[in-house]
């Protein structure tokens, strides 16, 4: 029934905390215009726009796919636009791919973006109605007590973030779209860095940047020559779960082990570790790296933090993880979780540049969203499934 | 170019909008409850868990919420954080304990602040309770409750408190 | 293309101020569509619809995720748009086999905000929003634009309006019903001329949902299940004078591809907000003196925000199960003086 879904062509911005050089429709076509041109197409080749973005209060723009409609070439062309919280990035992804495999359109561009220096994001994160009964401080005060319930459960080192850090970091320095890329950046200097919401410190802590990503998905039959093979879609998966209910396990959410159960089982994958060559994962705080190498069923319950200790995780590890510096170096929310998605179809053309890992044929995109409560995860292979 | 003849950048527009907000039904009885000082809860009919601050429904088992349960305004510490940059809606001196309590008699932890503790011994499994204004400034709003602070009972065991982190 | 129908369907009472929050108004929908559905939870795909800005709430649908019951975890995703095409996503599901029933809803609360006053801020941000043209007044700038073209009067605009109303009078969720006299009406004064009250949609809050199955588990759960003939939907260039507003040409290019002309339409809902709007979408879409338009009252008599695209949708079925329509249209729209529109062919077996 389904019909296989190349991933064309992909493109993206270079991430900052101001692109004060385009306005949102400029940063839009950016990223779009180089995965276009990555594809080997132009405007009138797509069929179809999927854009996906968080909250509208970041830029202060109601439905800004209203706006970005002339900028995405979309005149007389279907327009979505996806909204589910953090994972909205891979969420759009995946309804763009649903696209294609539903045999609808043969080329759709997806994009996702966030301008957040447009607006106040700390202030659109934590708008709270007056009668809301709820006293968080910010994202991450809602994620540091989680963070320390596993450090708990664990006994995980405590500079196991710290470890996390510096190496999705180091990792950025070989990636010229990365917002943050510090050469500097050091165990030293992160450990000496402001502590924000005990026990995670400033450098252990995701930026907030404005910036796209963009990708053309394509029927089989429409793939064009190009310097890069398409990557292929192999599986795709989403769950969702409610914010808080009494018992919910929050540091290890079932909607996230549902879901890469669900995607592995389309996959064909039994060991995750040995059959997957590498992963971009949706780490904004760094101890996210280690709670969700056990959700995603790398490691055992309650070792992922081993993982990060013996180096698994690094470039050159046997699970290398946020090779391209993951959201710790750049986080346009809205397009952070394509990011992830695009960067792992990056890894299976041989597309990534100087933080390709060799010989990467099959990798996992993943990303999550809201209180740990989205979750969307493709696996990509550079073969034809 | 001269000054003037420079290029926009960018533009500053400022926004307003007004929204008047209707708490909902569930919050509207829960806030009254608060402005008696008392901390009402809801009980699902099909998990049997109580809920505060109740939403007029269970998330779990997607059902509405009807019967009230009052609480304690005593609970336990289930997690925490050390909270040191400012955030927009919690006017508390820097640092602050942002913590998890879970009310005795309730099943899902509430969000709130703990003061009158030095930092280093706020710790999960740590028994504390309300702190309210005063009588006369009783009104409906979490505001109500100031924070939480420590009470001379002995901690909850962590095995006990698995279920609620 | 796989048959896909809608087996049931229901909305909340529209409101002008509902004190009730989003869960509590949207659980006792999507439980009646689920009940109504005979398809037992869970569902293979759920999605919906609703906007942040419209509540002045950021991540909105979150809180609504407690009304569709996600536990067990669901697969699940959301559109920041009108249900409308929360269930065209839906649909996308079942016709690349990811799914074989899927459960949409929507929900707006638009009584908190001042609602023209906040859909300014869908206008380009750096030109346009900035001037904060509200939405009535952009859509009186579409209705003279058409009286002009066609020659035709406010009273014509009113006649709509009064038969809106009436037909409403058989609808117990509509906000506004009854029978008014034209004169009457034609003596308030303009809101934003040529436009009226009457000519508007009235402010108010709601939530729907709807059950889509696919093939025979449609046939199994419904005796006539109202199938997908076709849908589709486009969108136009943004700024107002980039497009000729007396016309629709992304709901007559989405009524082609969706397959209007293909036979003989019974009954068309039309998501018109303003009275002006109707005749531009008959026209766009090729809809005959024949055809029964709107016989909920339509938009004219219930507009809750991001509902009532879907609401239309929901109602044209409803035609078709109770076996006044063999064949029916629905339409939604999004954005200022229709800039983007969805169409969908409903038929009976």
């Amino acid at each position: 029934m389904a019909e296989r879904c190349a991933i064309a062509g992909i493109g993206q911005t270079h991430h900052s905390a101001r692109r004060d050089d385009v306005s949102i429709a400029g940063l839009v076509r950016e990223a779009a215009t180089r995965a276009l041109e990555d594809a080997g197409m132009d405007w009138p080749d797509i069929e179809a726009v999927v854009v996906g973005k968080a909250p509208d209060m970041f830029e202060g723009v109601m439905m800004p796919e209203l706006y970005l409609a002339d900028a995405l070439g979309c005149s007389g062309k279907p327009m979505l636009r996806v909204h589910t919280a953090g994972s909205v990035g891979g969420t759009t992804a995946l309804v763009a791919a649903s696209l294609v495999q539903a045999g609808i359109h043969e080329r759709v561009l997806t994009v996702a973006f966030e301008k957040q220096s447009e607006s106040n994001a700390m202030w659109a994160l934590t708008v709270r109605t007056p009668l809301q009964a709820s006293v968080v401080a910010g994202a991450g005060g809602y994620f540091a007590p989680l963070v320390r319930s596993y450090m708990s459960r664990s006994g995980a080192p405590e500079d196991t973030g710290i470890r996390v850090a510096l190496k999705d970091r180091r990792n950025a320095l070989k990636n010229p779209y990365a917002h943050l890329r510090d050469p500097n950046m050091s165990f030293d200097t992160i450990a000496a860095s402001p502590m924000l919401w005990d026990p995670i410190r400033l450098h252990e802590a995701c930026p907030s940047s404005d910036g796209a990503c963009a990708m053309v998905l394509t029927s089989e039959r429409s793939v064009r020559k190009t310097q890069y093979k398409p990557a292929w879609i192999h599986a795709t998966s989403m769950r969702s779960e409610p914010t808080q209910f009494a018992g919910q396990e929050k540091v290890n959410p079932q909607a996230g082990r549902d879901c890469a159960k669900d995607l592995y089982a389309k996959a064909g994958i039994t060991d995750p570790r040995k059959q997957i060559d590498m992963a971009e994962i949706y780490v904004p705080f760094s101890w996210f790296e280690p709670m969700w190498m056990e959700n995603l069923g790398f490691a055992p319950e309650r070792e992922g933090w081993k993982m990060t200790y013996e180096g698994a995780t690094a470039l050159d590890g046997d699970m290398p993880v946020n090779c391209s510096g993951g959201v710790l170096s750049s986080n346009p929310i809205g397009a952070s979780g394509m990011l992830r998605f695009a960067e792992a179809a990056m890894q299976v053309r041989g597309q990534a540049g100087e933080h390709q890992v060799d010989g990467a044929k099959i990798a996992l995109g993943h990303a999550y969203g809201g209180g740990s409560q989205f979750f969307s995860m493709w696996i990509v292979g550079s073969a034809r499934p | 170019m001269s000054e003037e003849q420079k290029p926009v950048t960018n533009i500053k527009t400022p926004m307003r909008l007004e929204y008047r907000y209707s708490a909902g039904i569930a919050t509207s009885r829960f806030l009254h409850g608060i402005a008696q000082g008392k901390i009402i809860g809801q009980r699902c009919p099909s998990c049997r868990k109580v809920y505060v601050p109740p939403r007029g429904s269970c998330p779990r088992c997607a059902v509405a919420t009807e019967e009230e349960v009052e609480l304690s305004d005593k609970g336990t510490i289930t997690t925490y954080a050390i909270v040191r940059v400012p955030s927009e809606n919690i006017d508390v001196p820097l640092p602050f304990a942002s913590v998890h309590v879970l009310l005795d008699g309730a099943d899902l932890p509430m969000f709130s602040v703990v003061q009158e503790c030095p930092l280093e011994k706020i710790r999960m499994g740590m028994r504390v309770q309300a702190v309210w204004v005063p009588k006369e400034q009783l009104g409906p709003t979490l505001q109500s409750i100031r924070y939480f602070k420590p009470i001379d009972e002995p901690d909850v065991p962590a095995d006990q408190l698995r279920e609620t982190v | 293309m796989r048959d896909v129908a809608i087996v049931s369907f229901a909305q909340a009472p529209n409101r002008r101020r509902e004190l009730r929050n989003e869960v509590e108004i949207l659980m006792p929908v999507v439980q009646q569509a689920v009940a109504r559905s005979g398809i037992a939870r869970p569902f293979d795909f759920t999605c919906s619809g609703s906007s942040d800005f419209l509540q002045g709430q950021p991540f909105a649908f979150v809180m609504a995720l407690d009304a569709a019951g996600a536990w067990p975890p669901i697969a699940e995703s959301h559109v920041e748009m009108d249900g409308a095409w929360a269930l065209y996503e839906a649909w996308v599901k079942i016709q690349a086999g990811q799914a074989e029933t899927a459960l949409v809803y929507a929900f707006g609360k638009s009584s908190p905000g001042d609602l023209p006053e906040v859909l300014a801020t869908q206008l380009d941000p750096y030109v346009m929003a900035p001037l904060w043209p509200d939405s009535v007044s952009l859509a009186a700038l579409q209705a003279r634009a058409w009286l002009e073209k066609t020659g035709k009067s406010e009273r014509d605009l009113a006649e709509i309006a009064v038969r809106a109303r009436r037909d409403a009078k058989a609808n117990p969720n509509a906000t506004v019903s009854g029978d008014f006299e034209i004169a009457k009406l034609l003596a308030k004064p303009y809101i934003a001329a040529p436009l009226r009250a009457h000519d508007c949609a009235p402010v108010c809050d709601g939530a729907v949902a709807v059950v889509l199955a696919a093939g025979d588990r449609a046939r199994a759960v419904c005796k006539r299940p109202a199938w997908i003939r076709g849908i589709d939907h486009r969108i136009e260039p943004h700024a107002l004078g980039m497009r000729d507003l007396t016309v629709s040409n992304s709901s007559r290019i989405a009524g082609e591809k969706a397959g209007v002309g293909k036979g003989k339409v019974d009954v068309a809902e039309l998501h018109a907000p303003f009275t002006h709007q109707e005749p531009i979408l008959r026209e766009a879409l090729g809809i005959g003196a024949d055809v029964k338009i709107n016989p909920s009252g339509g938009a004219l008599c219930a507009n809750p925000m991001m509902t009532a695209g879907l609401i239309r949708i929901g109602e044209a079925a409803t035609r078709i199960w109770d076996g006044s329509a063999q064949r029916a249209v629905a339409h939604a729209t999004s954005g200022p003086c229709l800039q983007q529109n969805l169409v969908c062919v409903l038929e009976g077996e």
